[in-house]
Formats: C-alpha cells, sequence, structure tokens
C-alpha cells in the first residue's frame, strides 16, 4: 500500500517565501498499512536492491560495535557479581564488598567482549553496602542519582554545539536487574521503595536471587506475592514487547515468568559426561542451565538473546526524553505552539536571569556586609590592645621614674654623707695638724724637760 | 569511574558453541552466551520501521532525469510520471517539487521521496554572453536549491530542539543529489561548475554524464577526465569524499568508485527483446543500448553505489556531517546575536537557549526566519 503526496516550494523572485504543502502530512513512524485510501500502489517492476538497506545498517553497526549497560541492585551478598560472571560466561573483577560500608556507592567496569564479529562494551554497575545500614530511608537516593548522572551526560553532549553523538560512549542505564532476597514472604519495604523510585528512570527485571535457597513449591507461592504487591503499589517493571510476531510470543510466555528466580554459579562440575555450571550440595547438584532447576536459561534469552535491542530503545525513547523533557521544562524551557502568542520563552529567560542577578547581587551585599563587620571588629581589637599597651608603657615609665627618684634620694643622701665625711674628715686633720704642731711643741718641750 | 578491562576467560571468537577437548575425555562445553544475536534484533527492529531516502535530482531539463529515476527504482517516481507531461512552456517562478513513494521489496519497506528540480538552465542557450548571464542566473536558479536544502535541515533542528519531540524524528533532509552533466563531450560550463561547487558544500553530490548514448567509448574517457580535473581544479568534493574514508578497506573500495566518476547513464523504461532476455534499453536505428549492459553504460554502476552498498554511508555522512555543520554554523549566527542582547558570555549558551530565542524573535512562527547569509549563499 502506498500513499503518493507532494509539497511544493515556491520562490518569487519579489523574495518572498511561501510553503504550500499541498496534501496529507507525512506518517513519520511506523508507516501503516491501510487499504483503500485511493492511493496508487507503486509496484516494482523488477529486482532494484534495496532490500540490502537492513544489511548495510547492520555492517555499519558492527563496524561501530555496541555498548550495552546493566545496574544490578541488590543487598551485599545476594550474588550479583556472580550472576554476570555467569550471565557473560567470563569472570569480571573483584572480591566480596565487605559490609560496612556507611552509604550506597556505586561502583561501574566497562569490559570488552566479542563474540564471533561482534564487539560489545559491556559496563556493569553494581550498588555497594546497599541495605547494610541501620537507616535505609535514603539507600536509593545515590542510585538515582547515578542514572540521573548518565542521563545528564548524554543531554549535555546533545546540547552542545559541536558534538560526536556517533562516537559517544553512551553510559546510559539499559536494564537494571533487582535482586530480590529469597525469604519466600514478600518484598521488604526498602525493596518497595526503591523500585518504585527507579521504575520510570530504568527497565526494571526483577529477580530472586539465590533461588536455590526456596522449595519449588515456596517458589510459585513467592513470586505470585511479589508480582501482586508490584502491581498494588503501582510499580512498573519492564514488559518483554509483545508487538513483533516473531518474538511476541516467547515474550508473552516469559512475562509470566517473571520474576526470574535465579541461581548463578562459575564452578563447573561433571554430570554425565559433560562439564556444567552448577552448585554442588550433599544433597543434589543445583544446574545453573537445567530449566527444571533454575531460570537461569530464561533470563539470559530475554536480556540478551531476544530484547538486548528492545532495552537499548526503551532507555533511549521512553526514559531519556522522559528525563529530557523534565530537565528542559525545569530550565524554564517552553515549545510553542502555533496559536499562543510566544511570550514565554524569552521573558521567563529574562526574568529568571533577572532574579539570579538579583540573589548574586544579594549574596554579594551581604559578604560585603559581613567584611565590613569583621573588620570592624579587629580594628576594635587592635584599638584594645594599642591601649593596654600605652597604659602598659606608661605604667613602667611612671615606675622607671619613682625607681629614678628614689635612686636620686639615696644618691643625694650619700652625697650629703661624703660631704659630711669629707668635711669632717677635713676637719679631723686640721686638728690633727693642729696637734701635731702643737704636739711637736709640746714633744719639744717634752724633749726638753726631758733632757 | 572505568576502565575497559579484558576479562580474564575470554570467550574466543566463534560461530555458535565452542566445544573443546579437556584431558580425560569430558568435553567443555563454552555455552555461547548470545551476544551476537543483537544484530538479528537489529535487523527486526529495521524491517519494522522502514527506511527513508531522499534523492534530489538537479539538472536542465531533457537530460532525462525523470527517466533516470524510473530505471533506478524500476517504478514510475518521477513527478512527470505521477502528473503527467507537458510542461513545456518556460516557467515564472522556478518550483521544487517533491514525490514520495512508498515502495517494498522482500520485506523490507522504503519511503523514497525524489525531488525535481526542473527548468533549470532553459534559458541559457546562447554560449556567446554565458559568463555574464551565467553570474546572474546562478542567483536566481540556485538560491532556491539551496534554500530547500537548508530548510530540510532546519525542519529537521527545529525537531530535535522541541521539548516533546516525536518518537522517530522524520528525516526529509536530501541524502544525494544527482546532478546531471549534459553530454558536451568538451567541459565543464561555469555554471555547472559554479553549483556543483557550492552544493558539494551541503549535500552528498554525484555527478553523472547524462545520454551517454550519444558519446563513443573514447569521447566518454576524455570528457571524464577533464570532468574529473575540473573538479579538482576547483576544490569540488563530490561524493565519496576522500576525507570520510574510515579505513584502508573503505578506501580502496571508495578509490575504484571515485577513478569512475562521473557515471555516463543511459536511462529507459521500456523493455525490448535482447537476445531472447527481455531487457531495458533504447532501440535505435543502429542497434539497442541495454541499460543494465556495464559494456554500453554505467548504470549498474550508479545502482549498486547509489542503492544497493552505498545508501547507508550516504545517509550517515549526510546525518552526521553536512547536518552537523549546518547545525553548527545555525546556532554560531545566533549565538552573538543571543550573547549580546543578554549580556551573557558566548560559550555557556546551550544550544537550547540559541535556538529558543531564535524563535522568540520570529512574529509568525510558521515563518521560519531565515538565518543571515553566510558568505557562501551570497
Amino acid at each position: 500500500m502506498v500513499r503518493s503526496e507532494q509539497a511544493s516550494f515556491e520562490y518569487n523572485s519579489g523574495g518572498g517565501f511561501v510553503l504550500r504543502l499541498t496534501a496529507l502530512t507525512m506518517a513519520s513512524t511506523e508507516i501503516a498499512r491501510q487499504a483503500g485510501e485511493g492511493v496508487r500502489a507503486v509496484p516494482l517492476a523488477g529486482h532494484v536492491g534495496f532490500d540490502s538497506m537492513p544489511d548495510q545498517l547492520v555492517n555499519k553497526s558492527v563496524n561501530r560495535g555496541f555498548c550495552f549497560n546493566i545496574l544490578c541492585v541488590g543487598e551485599t551478598g545476594l550474588g550479583k557479581s556472580t550472576l554476570m560472571d555467569t550471565l557473560f560466561n567470563t569472570k569480571f573483577e573483584g572480591e566480596p564488598t565487605q559490609h560496612n560500608q556507611p552509604g550506597v556507592t556505586l561502583k561501574s567496569n566497562t569490559y570488552e567482549l566479542q563474540e564471533s564479529n561482534v564487539r560489545l562494551k559491556l559496563t556493569v554497575v553494581n550498588t555497594v553496602g546497599f541495605g547494610d545500614q541501620i537507616n535505609k530511608e535514603d539507600s536509593y537516593k545515590s542510585i538515582v542519582e547515578f542514572i540521573d548522572a548518565q542521563f545528564e551526560a548524554y543531554l549535555q553532549e546533545e546540547l552542545k554545539i559541536k558534538r560526536t553523538l556517533h562516537s559517544y560512549h553512551d553510559t546510559r542505564i539499559h536494564a537494571c536487574l533487582y535482586f530480590i532476597a529469597p525469604t519466600g514472604h514478600s518484598l521488604k519495604s526498602l525493596d518497595l521503595v526503591t523500585m518504585k523510585k527507579l521504575d520510570s528512570k530504568v527497565n526494571i527485571i526483577p529477580i530472586v536471587a539465590k533461588s536455590d535457597a526456596i522449595a519449588k513449591s515456596e517458589l510459585a507461592k513467592f513470586k505470585i506475592k511479589i508480582t501482586s504487591e508490584l502491581v498494588s503499589n503501582g510499580v512498573q517493571i519492564y514488559q518483554f514487547p509483545t508487538d513483533d510476531e516473531s518474538v511476541a510470543e516467547i515474550n508473552s510466555t516469559m512475562n509470566s515468568h517473571l520474576p526470574f528466580a535465579v541461581v548463578g554459579s562459575t564452578e563447573e562440575v561433571k554430570i554425565g559426561n559433560k562439564m556444567v555450571k552448577a552448585r554442588q550440595y550433599p544433597w543434589g547438584t543445583v544446574q545453573v542451565e537445567n530449566e527444571n532447576h533454575c531460570d537461569f536459561v530464561k533470563l539470559r534469552e530475554m536480556l540478551i538473546r531476544v530484547n538486548m535491542e528492545d532495552l537499548r530503545e526503551q532507555t533511549h525513547t521512553r526514559h531519556y526524553e522522559l528525563y529530557r523533557r523534565c530537565k528542559l521544562e525545569e530550565m524554564g524551557f517552553k515549545d510553542t505552539d502555533p496559536d499562543s502568542k510566544p511570550f514565554s520563552l524569552q521573558e521567563t529567560y529574562e526574568a529568571k536571569r533577572n532574579e539570579f542577578m538579583g540573589e548574586l547581587q544579594k549574596k554579594e551585599e551581604e559578604m560585603r556586609q559581613m567584611f565590613v563587620q569583621r573588620v570592624k571588629e579587629k580594628e576594635a581589637e587592635l584599638k584594645e590592645a594599642e591601649k593596654e599597651l600605652h597604659e602598659k608603657f606608661d605604667r613602667l615609665k611612671k615606675l622607671h621614674q619613682d625607681e629614678k627618684k628614689k635612686l636620686e634620694d639615696k644618691k643625694k643622701t650619700l652625697d650629703d654623707e661624703v660631704n659630711t665625711f669629707k668635711q669632717k674628715k677635713t676637719a679631723a686633720e686640721l686638728l690633727q695638724n693642729q696637734a701635731q704642731q702643737a704636739g711637736g711643741s709640746t714633744t719639744l718641750k717634752r724633749d726638753k724637760e726631758r733632757k | 569511574m572505568s576502565e575497559a578491562v579484558v576479562p580474564d576467560a575470554m570467550v574466543p571468537p566463534a560461530v555458535g558453541s565452542l566445544y573443546g577437548e579437556k584431558a580425560g575425555g569430558a568435553i567443555v562445553d563454552f555455552s555461547y552466551v548470545g551476544i551476537d544475536a543483537i544484530l538479528e534484533q537489529m535487523r527486526r527492529k529495521a524491517m519494522k520501521q522502514g527506511f527513508e531516502l531522499n534523492i534530489m535530482v538537479v539538472g536542465q531539463s531533457g537530460l532525462g532525469k525523470s527517466t533516470l529515476m524510473n530505471t533506478l527504482f524500476k517504478s514510475k517516481v518521477s513527478r512527470k510520471s505521477v502528473l503527467g507531461t507537458g510542461q513545456e512552456k518556460i516557467p515564472k517562478t522556478i518550483e521544487i517539487k517533491s514525490i514520495s513513494h512508498d515502495i517494498e521489496e522482500k520485506g523490507v519497506r522504503m519511503k523514497l521521496t525524489v525531488i525535481d528540480t526542473p527548468g533549470f538552465g532553459d534559458q541559457i542557450n546562447n554560449e556567446n554572453w554565458y559568463s555574464i548571464i551565467s553570474v546572474l542566473s546562478c542567483k536566481i536558479f540556485w538560491q532556491p536549491i539551496m534554500k530547500f536544502i537548508n530548510d530540510q535541515y532546519e525542519a529537521y533542528l527545529q525537531e530535535e530542539i522541541n521539548i516533546n519531540r516525536k518518537k522517530r524524528i522524520p528525516d526529509s533532509r536530501i541524502h544525494c543529489c544527482i546532478y546531471f552533466i549534459p553530454p558536451t563531450g568538451h567541459c565543464l560550463r561555469p555554471l555547472d561548475v559554479e553549483f556543483m561547487r557550492r552544493l558539494s558544500k551541503v549535500v552528498n553530490i554525484v555527478p553523472v554524464i547524462a545520454k551517454a548514448d550519444t558519446l563513443t567509448l573514447e569521447e566518454r574517457d576524455f570528457f571524464k577526465k577533464k570532468i574529473r580535473e575540473e573538479l579538482r581544479a576547483n576544490g569540488i568534493d563530490v561524493y565519496p569524499q576522500k576525507e570520510f574514508d574510515e579505513d584502508a578497506e573503505d578506501r580502496m573500495i571508495n578509490e575504484k568508485i571515485r577513478e569512475m566518476i562521473p557515471f555516463a547513464v543511459v536511462g529507459s523504461d521500456q523493455e525490448y527483446q535482447v537476445n531472447g532476455r527481455r531487457l531495458l534499453g533504447r532501440k535505435t536505428k543502429w542497434g539497442t543500448i541495454e541499460v543494465e549492459n556495464i559494456a554500453h553504460c554505467e548504470f549498474a554502476y550508479l545502482r549498486d553505489l547509489l542503492i544497493r552498498t552505498h545508501m547507508q554511508n550516504i545517509k550517515d555522512i549526510t546525518s552526521s556531517i553536512h547536518y552537523e555543520m549546518y547545525r553548527v554554523r545555525r546556532l554560531n549566527e545566533n549565538n552573538t546575536a543571543v550573547a549580546h542582547a543578554n549580556g551573557v558570555p558566548e560559550h555557556h549558551l546551550t544550544a537550547h537557549e540559541i535556538l529558543t530565542h531564535e524563535m522568540q524573535d520570529s512574529d509568525l512562527p510558521s515563518t521560519p526566519s531565515l538565518p543571515p547569509p553566510s558568505p557562501d549563499l551570497t
């Protein structure tokens, strides 16, 4: 079925430009097959060759390589790293994390995998310390922040003037595997709260971890309980798409098996004459790839072999667009519709800008005030110190003067004494002299007398 | 935050599962993960969505543009076929008309848009005062075409910038422009040189020698060489452009194509009986020219290039290079305007602010305002 239409653009030599769309609007998404609209079918009279287009597209993608980002959310010790190892058949890094983290942090690692001619850049993000704190209220926050940060990075790249979108390493989370502890009862409130916060930002695939801890009968009840709780709390988990006929059937069957009950193991055990991945217990062996034992094969099938591309597409067209819309609206941008007057944007922008400048100025004022005040205080302090110093100086000076006076008095006294002494001494010498003279004569007299 | 690490036990490349023998006779099953199934998923998605291709044909009327389009796509896709002929009068306005068709082959659906530029160069038929006229007419003729091409980029850009944007932005950008060179046998006309020079800057251009059955093989080779020299001398980069070759393999393939440019083509939508087979061709008194015979003309090479091998590459170059160039130019033009209006340093503005500011300037949202002409366009 074909629709032919035409648009004509006219350029008048007068310089004006008028666009005249004379036909129906073009269908932009899937070209719907509609019968009997009066449009002409255009049959091809021979082999043209554009059926190679899908091949050309695939080749281009193969040359460029793919990237896929998985986020594993779950409490410590639920086997997240082991499951990733099992899923991708390789030993990724790391030692098991400790239980004493003060908050939830996210650790991401990128690996380059290759299978036949397909190169995949796989990023695995792990939540470290999730569920270990006593107060778990804010556990989900760092996860949400991380996811938003990836969206933000992509948005920034997209809004750049000079951008390189085709070689940009996409770090947005395509799938979030939520690990549920195998209690057998119901979902923990931490799980419910976290999933509720994440369901509008990322494709959530809930899985029951370490499911070899639950007996088969309990498992069925557990799954039903989980799904009903998710539904009653309005949590939207990822549904495998059922619109494409080739995969609709398998996807809808799998949808009914959610959440998948998985067991992960990288160790191999010999069963029969094959080595299979399994966990060995004294009472038996749980084979990872045996569909009777656990849903691992289903998870791998759905996550990787059937829906990887759809997960990427959903992330880009639904979650990222939602983020982008909210972010741009938050910044104050709005689309103009043709009927309303184009008032908002420039004015909003101006208003916001003025507001911002006003705030800046206010802050500046405040800071200036504070500065002035501080200076004043310091000045006062210094003045005080100065005064004190002056006083001290005066005191010392006075002390010094007193001392000096005392000394002078003493000196005076001493001088007086010395003078007195001198006087006495001269007087005494004079007396002595006189006495000598008299004595000499007396001595002579005495001598004469003696003689 | 992250580093690319090659993990210890890598799955060696193989098709399907890889089996190996371990000591002791047990078969080791490195079962395959299934990453390469993504190719199949992509293919499915592409088939569901369908493809879009927009081709513009530029050249004098009477060079067989419509016929060639019909021959390429083996159906009546040109405007003439849809609307009927009879437009012999010289049109006063230069009308650029685009016709879209949905065609399907082996489950692959494609929306093909052929954009026709009729009446080009009709007025020019006197070689004497050619140089004067060509300078004047250039502006009249190529300006609307350049404008049309830029308008498609603009429409795409506006849609991309929207807050609520469609899941799949309708792609009306011209992917490829086929330029028809009249088979004079001598050299390119100044009009052609000028036009191709300007076009090659904004769109992928593929020059072809039209109605090549009027040239002998020697004349054809001579003509081609002259054209290639002139293109090189004027710095005109035709598709496949040298600077966009990705690797050695690409370069090798593209070099072969570059040696054949421009393709000497003959178009026809009539079938004749040749050697017991029904073939597309032109029947003359001295023989039948088979369109798809590479000994007769190079139509098959053109078709293979455009459709069977390089279609995706043409679209990629349009979207990642020509469109991005337009976008950068456009955003930089408005950058200065917005910055001066608000006193904000230029590099702090995002693309979004620039374009929405520009949108607000126009009074009638339905008439997109034109960016001031860059030196190239005047």
